[in-house]
């Protein structure tokens, strides 16, 4: 279970303030969506929940399983089960993307306190969690995202957190950049990882993805506070209306 | 003796000193390096790398090789082997040259005021090793000779002395090979200033590197001098991680149209070592392509140093010359100077150089970390890859395993 509570949050140098006194409440298994106009912050809440030290927490906490992640370092909190999919995944030159997988997952379950995988256990989930996602064995050699499409990222992304299991998965904007097909592929890998045990936070600007993984609950997000939660339909609500009321709501 | 500069510092005076009975042969290039003295900082050339300031002493020569102990990271490499114990030939630690190799020792003409001295240019540095070098090791590789193992030339210092190792090669039309000079040993004040000249002739394809893997408190001044005739492919590396103070110097000549050079380098630097790369490469035929990449990674209080030149001769048309110096700063004392440059005296060309000096890119480091890595290995990851690209140009994947194993070692003590 993942719990935020009043959490307030300003850029590192203090000169703005992005997080406004956010709530937010996600159970064990639940998909929670997040959609908000842009620059309401659901990037910087990811970040925040990861650990990005480009912002300062005045306030509130943030509990996973009751740890508070606030007070870990950002390679404790994935070892804890965070998974954060970037909205924009970084390329890496001269690091191939399989001998990063292998130092990502051994990291990991040594922070667990977990044996290291063996090279053919290892290539073994990969080669099969890649031909899931409609990877090809050739991207896997190069440097990671190195002249990767936006596409090829974003299955990326969701090919490490298949490979990471982790307690949640936090994806934000998966489904920029992505056309009909891929959308697809990739929210199939998302939703062959939902579990009782496994949540998500899936933060989009578009109901579109919502059709494919179908969410539990849906928060609108503006001025870095939640300002309404709701099922399902309410995504369709934001559709048909737009962020409009929204905006106002939360300024007035 | 008229114009000399008066020398004052006490290591200039033991040089005189140790030149007092200079062999008739050797006063020119004496002579030459007394005119300058230690090159210091109003030097251009030493600007960084102020010799006067820093060499703290000058040991006497070596007069015999000593006893050597330190085990070469080349030591499980297939190669022919050559070692010079202290600046001396030492055959029970040679191999017997492959077909098509002469290898001897000259005692005389260790001068560079010969045809050489164009290609290794008037440098006091290089002045010095030829006034006190007392033999000279010659290796002549012959035309069409395609040697299958590197030929790996050990210069071992064993205690704190000077030695002045000077190795002249030729390589005849046609031939491939690969050079190594492997600089290990050394002690506290000691003093290595060697010098390697190679000429190529035509259709070449010679592969050379540089390691200075020598005790972290000796100073190592090396120099190369290349001149490559035409339609040849000459691929130079460099990698440090010993010495206090070291500076390598590469004088490169294309002679011959339509050849290419590619040196890359990588020094590792941390506590107070000072490594300095000093790179001329001369255009002076058209139709030549060169490349330059030189990365450093600095942590402690260390200091790195790159000097580029590419000079593009009158008619040297259609050159192609790139230039590149990368620097990663992981601790605010350490220190990088950049210092390229462009000469060019023709029209029809395409040149550029450029530099970057910074820390490590914080995005990724935390993109790493927020898949689990932890911060020491998150860095090393990086800086393994940054460093990588210097050595991805090594044909030989044996040596550049040991490379790559050594740059490994460099991360994993430092995260220690
Ligand atoms: N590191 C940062 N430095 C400066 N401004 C930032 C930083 N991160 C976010 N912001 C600002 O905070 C606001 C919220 O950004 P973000 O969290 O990316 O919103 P969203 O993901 O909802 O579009 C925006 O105005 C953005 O410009
Ligand atoms: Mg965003």
């Amino acid at each position: 279970m993942l719990e935020i509570r009043n959490l307030h949050v300003a850029i590192e140098d203090g000169s703005k303030k992005i997080l406004n006194g956010l709530n937010l409440t996600i159970r064990d298994g639940e998909v929670a969506a997040i959609m908000g106009p842009n620059g309401s912050g659901k990037s910087t809440l990811s970040y925040v929940i990861a650990g990005k030290d480009d912002y300062e927490v005045l306030d509130g906490e943030i509990l996973l399983d009751g740890k508070n992640l606030l007070e870990m370092e950002p390679d404790a909190r994935a070892a804890a089960g965070v998974f954060l999919a970037f909205q924009y995944p970084l390329e890496i030159p001269g690091v191939a993307t399989m001998t990063f997988l292998k130092a990502a997952l051994n990291a990991q379950r040594k922070g667990r306190g977990e044996d290291e995988l063996t090279t053919p256990d290892f290539m073994k989930r990969v080669k099969a969690g890649a031909e899931k996602l409609g990877i090809p064995q050739d991207m896997l050699k190069r440097g990671l995202n190195v002249g990767f499409s936006g596409g090829e990222k974003k299955r990326m992304e969701i090919l490490q957190m298949a490979l990471l299991e982790p307690s949640i998965g936090i994806l934000d904007e998966t489904d920029s950049g992505l056309d009909i097909d891929a959308l697809k592929i990739v929210s199939e890998g998302v939703n062959a990882l939902r579990s009782a045990k496994r949540s998500f936070l899936v933060i989009t600007h578009y109901q579109r993805l919502l059709n494919y993984i179908v969410p539990d609950t849906v928060h609108v997000m503006s001025k870095g506070q939640i300002v309404r939660t709701g099922g399902k339909e309410l995504a369709f609500e934001l559709e048909a209306n737009g962020y409009a009321d929204y905006v106002t709501n939360a300024a007035a | 003796m008229s114009n000399i500069t008066p020398l004052k510092t006490e290591v200039e005076q033991a040089l005189i000193a140790q030149g007092a009975g200079i062999a008739p042969d050797r006063k020119a290039a004496f002579e030459r390096f007394l005119e300058s003295g230690l090159p210091h900082r109003r030097v251009e050339a030493y600007h960084y790398t102020d010799l006067r300031a820093l060499l703290k002493s000058a040991p006497p020569p070596a007069k015999a090789g000593g006893k050597v102990s330190v085990i070469s990271p080349l030591a499980d490499i297939d190669a022919d082997i050559i070692t010079l114990v202290d600046g001396r030939y030492e055959a029970s630690l040679s191999s017997t040259p492959p077909k098509g190799v002469s290898v001897k020792m000259a005692t005389t003409l260790a001068d560079d005021g010969s045809a050489q001295k164009s290609v290794l240019s008037s440098d006091p540095v290089i002045a010095l090793n030829a006034a006190f070098s007392d033999s000279a090791l010659d290796i002549a590789i012959d035309a069409k000779t395609e040697l299958v193992k590197p030929l790996i030339i050990r210069l071992v210092t064993t205690a704190a002395h000077a030695s002045y190792p000077r190795v002249r090669v030729t390589v005849g039309d046609h031939a491939k090979a690969f050079i190594v000079e492997s600089h290990e040993g050394g002690v506290a004040g000691a003093l290595i200033d060697s010098v390697l000249e190679v000429r190529m002739g035509d259709h070449v394809a010679f592969d050379h590197l540089r390691l200075n893997v020598t005790d972290r408190a000796a100073t190592v001044l090396t120099s190369f001098g290349g001149a490559m005739g035409k339609e040849s492919l000459y691929r130079g590396h460099n990698f440090v991680v010993g010495g206090a103070l070291s500076r390598h110097q590469i004088f490169f000549r294309f002679e011959g149209e339509q050849s290419k050079a590619e040196i890359s380098s990588a020094s590792l630097l941390n506590k107070k070592q000072h490594a300095d790369s000093t790179l001329v490469v001369d255009h002076a035929v058209p139709e030549c392509q060169s490349r330059e990449f030189f990365a450093h990674v600095l942590d402690d209080e260390s200091i790195g140093v790159f000097q580029g030149k590419i000079i593009v001769r009158p008619g040297a048309q259609q050159t192609d010359g790139k230039m590149m110096s990368r620097a990663i700063v992981l601790e605010d004392g350490a220190t990088m100077n950049n210092k390229p440059e462009l000469e060019i005296f023709a029209d029809d060309v395409a040149c550029g150089h450029g530099a970057t000096v910074g820390a490590l890119d914080e995005d990724l480091l935390f993109y790493l970390r927020a898949r689990g890595l932890p911060k020491a290995e998150a860095e090393a990851l990086m800086l393994q890859a940054f460093v990588g690209e210097a050595l991805e140009s090594i044909e030989h994947d044996g040596i550049r395993d040991v490379l790559e194993a050594l740059a490994e070692q460099w991360l994993k003590a430092r995260s220690a």
